[in-house]
């Protein structure tokens, strides 16, 4: 495993994969912010969240990294679009599966059965994520294709 | 021909079904409130039903069972008496986390309380607002399966004589006094279907339900004048509430006409921000504060993506619903077409809103609340776009449909905009809102709407600015704090309002123009009248009157729908509506703050209190 690899290509990646989601939400084509849910996940205070979220983000960008870098390794090579079918795979697999089951685990938010109890909580996020925005699946599918194309094209397979 | 009023709700907070007079669930839209109906035949012969009556002549009562949304009706045949129980089965978040429960589910109990009555069951579904029929499948023990593109329904009874043909189930029985049947429809979207037991499993979900909804209306704080209407109000209202997301819906049905026959048809499944500050008033009012603040929460982040534009209506989730259609293989009720799904007007400006969703941000601040700063931000963001187009024609509140104009309610919601604004700036939640920029725009709106909305020839503030009509949104300038309601200005503009559009008995048209010819009197502006009485406009008598009239316009079960027909009393409009529920409560909520005012200063006036001796 190249370690230096790992640390500094999973760091650009997932920067990179956060401008985009951020970038996304600031250009109104999604109202789903991945840190700001890992984030609430342990405070209710939005700002506060959104900062720890972040914090998180970039820790799990870095974790997932080793699974890519594992499959490369495997390999024994790596390349961009290599990097970008694993994005895609992980994106779909977030938006179908993971967003699905986050209500199940995340204590601030609602399920698609919650009811008739309110609460203040998040909205749950539906199948694709739709329930943020007809455009999040773009936005989420895009974001992971960079992550895994910077990943696959700068690493080098030791 | 069944009346609109004819009908009673029941809803489990995701979704919502009208069930007549007779038995008859005659709408359910599955798996949300904006979903294609499975049942349908509100809106036109053969687009679903599922009956359950006496098969002979009944004399009918209904009612919810006490401070529940659990529905009651009792037939009385000349030979005996059936009593049928119809709810959404609801359960607190604790025991879902304890118990299994189907994802959408309608449960029906039957009972013989007297005699012996032949009972008759129609169950016949027809998804995609009764376009679609079905495949039944009898699958014994585990029910009637039904295939359908939302999703796995499933018919279970202990009635044992069901044969289903044609994409119908019927079935006929003998019930004796203390006999019992029960019926459990249940939808299962993506996951496999649960099936509840029937029996004490069915009972235990009518205690349960009975259970939450006392619990839940136990909270309301409200002494006052109509106590039970303003519960079921309450009530009604809460089964228009999105639990997950916390959005609040106009009504839950689509196309019941403002004038019977006619084309005044509309979808008022969705949530409209118009209704915001109202709304937010009535839940606060009656001690709702977890489905207040949970409601302006998603209009704060909800309606994120066209921020700082904001669009009239939204869906559930703050997307942008489904362009209007019309379903014209529906005749409508009572052959009011076009059936029309989807609303055109979320493309209409409608400059009010602005006003609506800050006011409801400062009655969050007002109760103690913190900004974040992006919703500081985004405040900030709705003011400067007030300030940019505040002179521009909107559609306006009643979202006509034939163009634009100088509004004067929208110009004045503007004026409140950034009066709220520069509240919470005063507060310290909006350190870096340009307060200037918002105070020399306030003073100008202001100057515009008291020279040019105020007609001298008519004496009254009028509809447009430079107009000679009238609308009964005026009645609200005192509400939001533009005119004190005791002013001689809005006093003259009541007193017009009484005599152009009054109907009678507290009722009141929202305006007279050809955009709406033949309408009924708009609910909500009748209590709009009353808010204007019980806040200084009228003496506190005058106000409970009207009040009193007004109230007596529910329908047996205190349900309004968005109109009344004057001439008959009746219920026009889609039903049951959230916003004349919202009017009836701020009515009462006013009506008891100015009877309790009254009585303080009766009490200080009083001699008797204050002498030695007196009796308390």
């Amino acid at each position: 495993m190249n370690w230096g690899g790992w640390l500094l290509w999973g760091f650009v990646a997932t920067v990179v994969l956060t401008l985009l989601m951020a970038g996304s939400q600031g250009m109104r084509l999604t109202r789903m912010s991945l840190p700001y849910m890992l984030g609430t996940m342990f405070t209710a205070s939005r700002d506060r969240a959104k900062a720890l979220g972040f914090l998180l983000h970039l820790i799990s960008g870095w974790l997932f990294a080793l699974v890519y870098l594992a499959a490369f390794n495997s390999w024994g090579r790596s390349t961009w679009w290599l990097g970008a079918l694993i994005g895609l795979v992980q994106s779909l697999f977030v938006l179908t599966a993971g967003m699905r089951l986050v209500p199940g685990f995340h204590p601030r938010m609602a399920s698609e059965q919650q009811g008739p109890t309110v609460a203040r909580q998040l909205e749950p996020p539906g199948f694709l994520a739709l329930n943020y925005g007809v455009q999040t699946p773009l936005s989420v599918i895009a974001a992971h294709l960079l992550y895994g194309a910077i990943l696959g094209a700068f690493y080098t397979v030791p | 021909m069944k009346r609109i009023d004819d009908y009673a709700i029941i809803g489990d907070c995701r979704s919502a079904a009208l069930i007549a007079r007779d038995g008859s669930i005659d709408w359910l839209c599955w798996p949300g409130f904006d979903s294609p109906s499975i049942f349908g035949a509100l809106l036109g012969e053969g687009a679903g039903c599922w009956s359950i009556a006496p098969a002979g002549p009944s004399r009918i009562e209904r009612r919810y069972l006490e401070n529940t949304n659990v529905l009651q009706t009792r037939f009385e045949t000349a030979s005996g008496t059936l009593r049928l129980t119809d709810l959404m089965p609801v359960a607190s978040e604790e025991e879902k986390r304890r118990f299994l429960f189907p994802e959408h589910e309608v449960l029906r109990i039957v009972e013989c309380d007297r005699g012996e009555v032949e009972l008759e069951m129609i169950f016949e579904p027809r998804p995609g607002y009764g376009s679609k029929q079905v495949r039944i499948k009898n699958a014994g023990k585990l029910g009637w399966r039904m295939e359908t593109p939302v999703g796995l329904l499933v018919l279970r009874s202990d009635l044992s004589s069901c044969t289903a043909a044609g994409g119908r189930i019927r079935a006929r029985a003998l019930l004796r006094a203390g006999e019992a049947r029960h019926f459990s429809l249940t939808l299962a979207e993506d996951w496999q279907a649960m099936l509840p037991p029937l029996g004490q499993w069915s009972r235990q979900s009518v205690a349960r339900s009975e259970a939450f909804w006392q619990r839940w209306a136990s909270q309301l704080v409200y002494e006052g004048p109509a106590r039970d209407l303003v519960t079921r109000s309450a009530l009604a209202l809460k089964l228009l509430i999105h639990a997950p997301s916390g959005a609040i819906i106009a009504a839950p049905s689509t196309s019941l006409p403002e004038r019977i026959g006619g084309d005044l048809n509309w979808d008022y499944r969705f949530c409209w921000l118009r209704d915001a500050s109202l709304t937010v008033r009535a839940l606060f009012g009656l001690g709702y504060d977890e489905e207040a603040k949970a409601f302006v929460n998603w209009l704060l982040h909800a309606t994120r993506l066209t921020q700082p534009e904001l669009r009239i209506l939204y869906d559930v989730y703050g997307k942008k619903p489904k362009p209007e259609r019309t379903l014209d293989h529906l005749a409508g009720y009572a052959n009011s077409r076009p059936v029309r799904v989807g609303n055109g007007a979320v493309d209409q400006l409608q400059l009010d809103v602005y006003g609506e969703v800050i006011h409801a941000a400062t009655e969050l601040v007002r109760r103690e609340e913190e900004l974040d700063g992006d919703t500081q931000r985004m405040l900030c963001a709705f003011g400067e776009y007030v300030c940019r187009h505040w002179k521009s024609p909107d559609e306006g509140i009643w979202e006509p449909r034939s163009g634009r104009g100088h509004n004067t309610h929208s110009r004045v919601l503007c004026w409140v905009a950034l009066d709220r604004l520069l509240e919470l700036q005063r507060k310290g939640q909006l350190p870096r809102a340009p307060a200037a920029k918002f105070v020399e725009n306030r003073e100008l709106i202001r100057r515009d709407v008291e020279t040019r909305a105020w007609n001298p020839e008519l004496r009254s503030y009028t509809a447009r600015l430079d107009g000679d009509r009238l609308d009964a949104s005026l009645l609200l300038l005192s509400w939001y704090g533009f005119e004190k309601a005791s002013s001689d200005r809005m006093r003259q503009t009541y007193a017009r309002i009484q005599e152009q559009l009054g109907a009678g008995r507290g009722l009141l048209h929202r305006y007279r123009t050809e955009d709406s010819p033949g309408e009924g009197a708009f609910g909500v502006c009748g209590f709009w009248g009353v808010e204007y009485l019980a806040s200084g406009g009228g003496t506190p008598e005058e106000a409970l009157h009207a009040f009193e009239q007004l109230c007596g316009f529910a329908n047996d079960v205190g349900l309004f729908a968005e109109e009344v027909d004057p001439a008959t009393g009746h219920a026009l409009g889609n039903f049951p509506q959230a916003f004349t529920h919202v009017g009836l409560i701020n009515a009462a909520l006013s009506l008891t703050e100015r009877m309790s005012m009254e009585r303080s200063r009766a009490e200080a006036r009083s001699p008797a209190r204050t002498a030695p001796g007196a009796r308390p």
